[in-house]
């Protein structure tokens, strides 16, 4: 016999790594925050909705590893919805800033992280041939931008403030005023879209997409305050939207070179 | 009392309706703004490995294809290796391969489209080797919570016979809705695939 460790019948007892609490794996999510796949309150959720129950997956690295994106991806009047669809002037509506941090459940800013954004304009249109509502397009307005979060997980735009709109739910239902967000994380189980809406918008209690969200709480962190400090006077109003990620039992992963 | 926990609370998840193009896909909107676009082309001229088209529908409960959906596919490259720091696995690295793309659903047909690459094995924590496979997140009006599933390669028979995740699913029947289907035509390799929603073929969606 020589002097090698015992090769173990399951293999994980012969990984060369050290124990450690931090696999990796992102912390379970809470489903009672969610929205419900089947709400029949809107009403389009109904044949949309799987039935069956999801099926619990622990985290492999096909959950915890995601796209990376960097300057590369993105141009420079990206984050400026101001600008980025000008033809002939600025875009009509109120000039405001929304600005916040990515973070995880941690309560780590979450860097380098793709964040898209998009919305109606200051009269409810949107810029999609799909959208027939007869408020009229805005020629200098696209409606859709995107940054990457800096190092604290930091990001912001500028745009006008998007107005609400009727749309087919019941017959006069109306959507809040809101700006759709789509948010990436390191991990692709961390992947989400939400929805940010106006601090006071009296369309909010009654909206039925909102209120598919169970939680009271939860609704309360999709509305972005009023945040007079970061307004530029005699320009624009801001308004401040954090986003929480799902935590990850993991220090970050050693950022590699961004930019690539 | 005890000390406070002070973890933060994820952020609620909201559908993305049906402009969602305007923001992920502004050509399919119908307009041109940023420089660079994301696509659902995930290879260049120099990316290694078997050139494979990705080919289905998603079907609501009635059987009808939505028109308005939009898919992310998010893949190892030829290797089994995700283009990832967190990934340090043995296989090879490919510069020319991201891992990642997104197809808005024809406004007409339903149809997506992914041009990509067949993903090679990958091994798990436990070190157990994992059928090839490409991760599929999916969002739409009516869809509350983005879902998530995977696809399958129906040449890969033995290597889905083992994967840790098919076995997972006690169901063996339902086990096939992961399983995109090989064919060829006019030289390029196609998998097909039908996600649906709902009913007797409820594709197995997952709580990563």
């Amino acid at each position: 016999m020589n002097a090698q460790a015992p090769a173990f019948s399951d293999p994980r007892l012969n990984r060369p790594e050290p124990f450690s609490p931090r696999d990796g794996g992102l912390f379970q999510r809470d489903r009672a925050i969610h929205p419900p796949a089947y709400a029949p309150g809107y009403k389009s959720s109904v044949l949309r909705s799987p039935r069956q129950a999801l099926l619990s997956l622990e985290n492999s690295i096909s959950e915890i590893t995601g796209p990376v994106f960097g300057h590369n991806d993105l141009g420079p009047l990206d984050n400026d919805l101001i600008r980025n669809y000008a033809k002939d002037g600025d875009p009509v509506g109120e000039r405001i800033i929304v600005h916040g941090r990515v973070l995880d459940e941690t309560g780590r800013g979450v860097p380098k992280t793709l964040v898209e954004f998009w919305q109606a304009n200051a009269g409810g249109r949107y810029r999609h041939k799909k959208d027939t509502y007869l408020a009229p397009i805005d020629p200098n307005f696209g409606g859709c931008g995107r940054a990457l979060t800096d190092d604290t997980g930091y990001y912001y735009f500028r745009t006008v403030k998007p107005g609400p709109y009727p749309w087919r739910n019941f017959v006069n239902s109306w959507r809040p005023a809101h700006i759709h967000f789509s948010v990436f994380g390191s991990g692709f189980a961390q992947r989400l879209i939400t929805q940010m809406y106006f601090e006071g918008d009296p369309l909010i209690p009654i909206c039925p997409i909102l209120t598919t969200i169970p939680d009271k709480d939860a609704l309360d962190r999709l509305v972005a305050p009023l945040d007079l400090n970061a307004s530029t006077p005699f320009d624009s109003l801001a308004y401040r939207f954090d986003i929480v990620l799902r935590g990850q039992r993991s220090t970050h992963f050693e950022n590699r070179p961004e930019g690539n | 009392m005890p000390q406070p926990l002070d973890y933060l609370k994820e952020t609620a998840s909201q559908t993305a309706g049906p402009y969602v193009h305007i923001g992920l896909i502004p050509a399919m909107a119908g307009f041109d703004i940023f420089e660079k676009n994301f696509s659902n082309v995930l290879v260049t001229s120099n990316t290694a490995g078997e050139r494979i088209t990705l080919e289905g529908k998603v079907l609501d409960g009635s059987g009808t294809p939505l028109r308005d959906v939009l898919l992310e596919i998010w893949q190892a490259n030829a290797a089994g290796r995700y283009n990832h720091p967190a990934d340090r696995s043995a296989g090879v690295l490919d510069e020319e391969f991201r891992g990642w793309g997104r197809a808005g659903s024809d406004f007409e047909s339903g149809l997506v489209t992914f041009e990509t690459i067949k993903p090679g094995a990958i091994v798990d924590k436990a070190g157990r080797k994992c059928a090839p496979h490409v991760n599929v997140w999916i969002v739409a009006r009516g869809i509350n919570i983005g879902l998530n599933t995977r696809l399958y390669f129906s040449d890969e028979e033995a290597a889905n016979a083992a994967d840790p995740v098919l076995n997972l699913i006690e169901q063996q029947v339902r086990r096939k809705t992961l399983i995109a289907t090989r064919s060829e035509r006019a030289g390029k390799v196609v998998y097909s695939f039908t996600i649906n929603l709902q009913g007797p073929e409820e594709t197995v969606f997952f709580d990563v």
